[in-house]
């Protein structure tokens, strides 16, 4: 995947879900994608949030150098269509960490989208992605791993899981793993599901009433995506609770 | 207290509870025995209101309150708690956030003052500290990773927190050992016996009964209670088995 200059189609395995005709609304406003270099030794922190505007695209274009690190958290929960697309490369001795979380009512497309290019050997990756939908909401993840040949030793993580709060709802789920150098460790699971029932009703006996045991059990799932800093909730995970809130 | 009366209920298309009448005073503690497959854990979820249990007939009032007609959460605020014979894991929720939540929910409901961080703090120590367990448990997320024994110690003191009037326990005994037996009997007994109070003990062992001593004891055969006594019925059960009590019956 290259970030496409053309209008994307169906065609286009990277743009398979998304909303095409949000995407040509907004495609002449897209800003190139957004450039950041980590330098050698280097940490850096990203966040992108998409919470407002009828359709929205964000392209990161990230180099990490050697034995750099960047920290991405995003979250995708524009009101109409939103679209996160992070396209890593990753040099030896380099982490690249991702936390996304997609939070989706009614018509929403939302998607996150990632490919990163292990070129170099001895380097990490690990990629969380927690989705809530309600609606006929449909949140899709397209991850995206690339490992050359001399790429030795590559430890690349994935865990994408999907809650889906409706019968009309939709989740995607889509790992992608390219692997030509053969001393790797690449882990990725992928699961949709629904609220335990059993839980839900564990909850409702002690007297928990469904919103409020709802929205403990959400919390927990999408937290998943997100690590505290100094034991304070990060900003975007605040996002992505209060978006949480319109699900209830 | 609580009334229960020609109580039908079934699981799917399977009737379980066929015409079962019960009732409990303040200040009582019941036990009810009965062979596998009797009804004994669908008496408790049809009375907490667990989906997919259908009560198509019969009645069942709660402090004057009719139980079937209010939502489980509701049953909870009104003072009935159940005791899982498998309590559920809940990843990611810890057990004080849970419990906190749970319990000013319920006064909440009640039109209650809710309780601030550090009142609520206080109890759970106490509770905790009532069934021998460690605080750092309950910091962890509910039941994830507890064994049987301990899952059913934080039952306990969960049910020491809500501090209900009706307790229903559904093989809280299951799965402990003798000293674990020995702490939730005790914490039973310092938690529910209480003359406005009252306990309803599923169990399949005369052993719970040792710790906790009923006033009452039923057998539950095929749907219906078959046959009620005083505490010596459980010595009997123990050694006449089930089928000879029921068939006498």
């Amino acid at each position: 995947m290259t970030l496409a200059q053309t209008l994307p189609t169906k065609a286009d395995e990277a743009w398979r879900y998304a909303d095409l005709k949000a995407v040509e609304s907004v495609w002449q406003a897209v800003d190139m994608p957004e450039s950041v270099v980590v330098a050698a030794g280097q940490s850096e922190q990203k966040t992108l949030i998409l919470e407002t505007g009828e359709a929205q695209i964000r392209q990161l274009h990230i180099v990490l150098e050697e034995g750099a690190r960047v920290d991405v958290a995003c979250l995708a929960a524009a009101p109409g269509y939103g679209r996160v697309e992070i396209d890593i490369d990753v040099a030896s001795g380099a982490h690249f960490e991702m936390g996304g979380a997609i939070v989706g009512a009614d018509d929403q497309t939302l998607e996150i989208v990632t490919r990163v290019n292990h070129h170099a050997p001895d380097a990490t990756s690990n990629q969380v992605v927690r989705s809530v939908l309600a609606g006929k909401a449909t949140g899709s993840f397209l991850g995206k791993i690339d490992i050359a040949r001399d790429a030795q030793r590559i430890d690349a993580e994935q865990s994408v899981k999907s809650m889906l709060l409706n019968r009309g709802a939709t989740a995607n789920a889509k790992p992608e793993l390219e692997i030509y150098a053969d001393d790797v460790k690449c882990a990725h699971g992928a699961t949709v599901g629904e609220l335990d029932k059993q839980a839900l009703f564990y909850m409702a006996s002690r007297g928990l009433d469904p919103v409020t045991a709802k929205r403990l059990m959400l919390h927990a799932f999408v937290a998943d995506a997100f690590v505290d800093v100094d034991g304070e909730t990060s900003a975007v995970e605040e996002q992505a609770l209060a978006a949480l809130e319109a699900l209830l | 207290m609580l009334k229960i009366s020609n109580l039908h209920a079934t699981v799917g298309e399977t009737e379980i509870l066929k015409g079962l009448s019960l009732e409990l005073n303040p200040g009582e503690i019941h036990a009810i025995m009965g062979p596998n497959g009797a009804g004994k854990s669908t008496l408790a979820y049809a009375l907490g209101g667990r989906p997919g249990y259908e009560v198509t007939k019969g009645s069942a009032s709660f402090d004057g309150t009719d139980l079937l007609d209010i939502d489980p959460h509701e049953r909870a605020a009104a003072g009935l708690f159940l005791g899982f014979q498998y309590p559920v894991e809940i990843p990611g929720v810890s057990n004080l956030q849970f419990l906190r939540e749970s319990l000013n929910s319920q006064r909440k409901e009640r039109g209650e003052k809710e309780l601030s961080g550090a009142e609520f703090i206080r109890l759970a120590k106490e509770k905790a500290a009532l069934l021998k367990m460690d605080m750092d448990m309950l910091k962890r997320a509910v039941n994830v990773g507890f064994s049987g024994g301990e899952k059913k110690r934080n039952e306990m003191v969960q049910m020491g927190i809500l501090d209900p009037k009706l307790a229903i326990l559904d093989e809280t005994d299951s799965g402990l050992d003798i000293d674990a037996l020995r702490i939730v009997g005790s914490g039973i007994n310092a938690i529910m016996r209480k003359p406005d109070k009252a306990v309803l003990l599923i169990t399949h062992y005369q052993r719970l009964l040792d710790e906790v001593k009923p006033d009452f004891v039923h057998v539950l055969a095929d749907g219906r209670i078959v046959k009620t006594g005083g505490p010596e019925l459980a010595l009997q059960l123990e050694n006449e088995g089930y089928e000879a009590i029921a068939e006498a019956a």
